[in-house]
């Protein structure tokens, strides 16, 4: 079974971010970078699920400029098979990205796309909806388990949604997209570094696939959020509800 | 993160850096306080760095091992000293990097396969048993013996300070096999724990570094076959010796790392704590002085990649690691005094990673080679020879 996973590029949750003084986007410098976390997620999927099946292939696709193979390259010490790099140096809407995804996919023929619900960077929560639109295919988002058919013709997901629970299912090929506790990521082993050496990235470019790349939406700009005020320590219960009253004006 | 990259790290090293990073932050730094507390970490975690091959970074492919270079082992040391304490990460690197090199260098291919094949997946421990009551940098003065006896050799003697001691199954010792000579007459030896006549005398308590297993051993008639001898009869200065170079820049690398640590720590804790109407840090008194220790700290992380290009080269590298170890380990000593300092009161709290710091580096100027011996090493190897 080939699975394709999508991995993007996005600044280490752990860094501080700023914003440019004049909110065209992000202060970049000092920046670490890692795979989106749902990504690497919905890439452990893909891993466990090759693992189990004791055959088929995992292959990575990125989109950007060649600074992405880090992402590429410890994705495929992870365990992936091979990945390919979509060269592009423009900003991509989701749209765009969907199409560009589309693409690969006709091209690759996976019977399943495993990608994260979101990036962590812009969290528009959109290119996997919208790839399953484009190719006509059952999608599954915020998937909190997949179970695989023994025939592996169909798969079973269980879905986050509000308040509980819902298993929906459907027959393959599909999108499936990874919400926070679908699974725990590995860590890539030092022989799993040393073997992704040897492993292919295919460098395609954007512009060779025929995929409409026009943006449908622009960033105006972009502000950080309020500086939060340190909080402040009360003596009795009756303070506590003065103050939520009078000041906080909640209750 | 202050450092920048340097030329010496590829990508793959920086990929290999951050899985070491998350390890250290998911597994291991939320339990240190408690295995520092029972002055012993769980030996589980051998087994657990085995898998992610944190074991053999530089041992042969063919038992398991991914033969790395000296700078994978620089970025797993630099990340495994940042969990702030010392004696996890001298345990862990002891075994790699101090005791399974004996074997992976000097020990035949049955040798190898059975015991540094399962040092590398983490289910056998390491150490290394040099240093005797009667002395330690005075290698060729040691005491104990081991005699021949038919097909076996019979090793009697003590070792103290030994790394490892409660963990360990397997034990490279230091014997001498002619006990009339000096440094010729000293061989290696593997010895196994359950061997009879062996035994852990005494745990040890110390100072600092409480996370790490140090002991004093005792060889009583202990009897090892004739092939558990490691490389060649009477070697075992000269093995000691081209060991200690891998040793000692670790030892440095590790102290300038918890020291980097330390003044991240009280970077952080200047910035935020108020004196007189100002953070700490808007002190000029306090931030001149940081800035000496950064760029110190900086010069000894120089000097270790400096001593570690030179010892990747093949060439003559005991100048370059002495100094590296000497000024590394001064300097991060003096960065614990100042950090200490630095947090005030709270600096002198066992709730502040600072106040554990200031114990843990005390030893890096003494352990694997003293200052002293570093500096008789500098005039004698580096000095005193035409210029």
């Amino acid at each position: 079974m080939k699975v394709l996973v999508t991995v993007k590029r996005v600044p280490d949750p752990e860094t501080t971010i700023r914003v440019k003084s004049d909110g065209s986007g992000i202060e970049t410098d000092n920046i670490k970078y890692v795979i989106n976390p749902f990504d690497e997620i919905a890439l452990e999927e893909a891993l466990r699920i090759k693992e189990k099946l004791g055959a088929g292939e995992v292959v990575l696709v990125s989109i950007g400029d060649s600074v992405v193979t880090e992402q590429l390259r410890t994705g495929l010490a992870m365990g992936a098979d091979r990945a390919i790099l979509v060269g592009c140096d423009q900003d991509l809407d989701s749209l765009a990205v969907a199409r560009i995804l589309a693409k690969i996919v006709e091209d690759e023929g996976p019977q399943l796309v495993l990608m994260g619900k979101q990036a962590i960077d812009d969290d528009a929560n959109q290119a996997g909806q919208m790839l399953a639109a484009l190719l006509g295919w059952p999608q599954a988002t915020f998937a909190s388990e997949v179970v695989l058919s023994d025939d592996q013709q169909a798969v079973k997901v269980t879905r986050e949604v509000d308040g509980g629970l819902e298993t929906i299912g459907f027959a393959l090929p599909g999108i499936i997209t990874s919400d926070l506790r679908l699974n725990e990521p590995r860590y890539a082993s030092l022989p799993g570094i040393m073997k992704a050496r040897k492993k292919e990235i295919k460098e395609v470019a954007a512009a060779d696939l025929d995929a409409d790349m026009s943006p449908r939406l622009t960033i105006n700009s972009l502000e950080p959020p309020t500086q939060k005020e340190a909080g402040k320590k009360v003596e009795t219960v009756e303070e506590l509800i003065g103050l939520l009253h009078d000041e906080a004006k909640v209750i | 993160m202050l450092t920048a990259p340097t030329r010496f790290f590829t990508e793959d090293h920086e990929i290999f850096r951050e899985q070491v990073r998350n390890f250290v932050t998911k597994e291991v730094h939320p339990h240190i306080d408690q295995w520092e507390e029972e002055a012993l970490f769980p030996k589980s975690l051998y087994q657990r760095m085995g898998e992610l091959g944190f074991l053999g970074i530089r041992h042969p492919v063919e038992y398991g091992g991914s033969a790395g270079d000296i700078w994978m082992t620089l970025v797993f040391c630099e990340e495994l000293c940042r969990c702030r304490a010392l004696g996890l990460p001298t345990s862990v690197l002891v075994h790699t990097d101090m005791s399974s090199t004996h074997i992976a260098r000097n020990g035949t291919a049955e040798q190898k396969e059975k015991y540094l094949r399962p040092m590398i997946t983490g289910e056998a421990v390491c150490a290394i048993g040099v240093t005797e009551p009667s002395g330690g940098s005075d290698v060729a003065s040691i005491r104990t013996t081991a005699v021949k006896d038919g097909d076996s050799y019979v090793i009697n003697g003590a070792k103290i300070f030994i790394t490892n001691s409660v963990h360990a199954d397997v034990f490279c010792v230091a014997a001498k096999t002619d006990k009339d000579a000096q440094a010729r007459g000293i061989s290696m030896f593997i010895v196994e724990r359950d061997t009879p006549g062996f035994s852990l005398a005494k745990k040890l308590d110390k100072m600092g570094c409480h996370s790490s297993d140090t002991g004093e051993l005792v060889f009583e008639d202990v009897r090892v076959p004739r092939h558990n001898l490691l490389g060649e009869e009477g070697k075992g200065f000269y093995y000691i010796m081209q060991n200690f170079q891998d040793e000692r820049l670790i030892a440095a690398s590790m102290a300038v790392s918890a020291a980097q640590q330390a003044l991240e720590d009280t970077l952080r804790y200047t910035r935020e704590r108020q004196t007189f109407g100002k953070r700490v840090f808007d002190h000029q008194v306090i931030s001149h002085r940081l800035a000496d220790m950064a760029t110190e700290l900086e010069a000894a992380r120089q000097l270790t990649y400096y001593a570690a290009d030179v010892l990747a080269s093949g060439r003559d590298c005991s100048t370059e690691v002495s100094m590296a170890k000497l000024y590394g380990c001064n300097v991060a000593n003096k960065v614990a005094y100042e950090c200490v300092q630095m947090h005030g009161g709270y600096g002198y709290m066992k709730e502040f990673a600072v106040e554990r710091f200031y114990r843990d580096i005390r030893q890096t100027t003494i352990a694997g080679g003293s200052a002293e011996i570093m500096k008789e090493i500098i005039v004698k190897r580096g000095l005193d020879r035409d210029l």
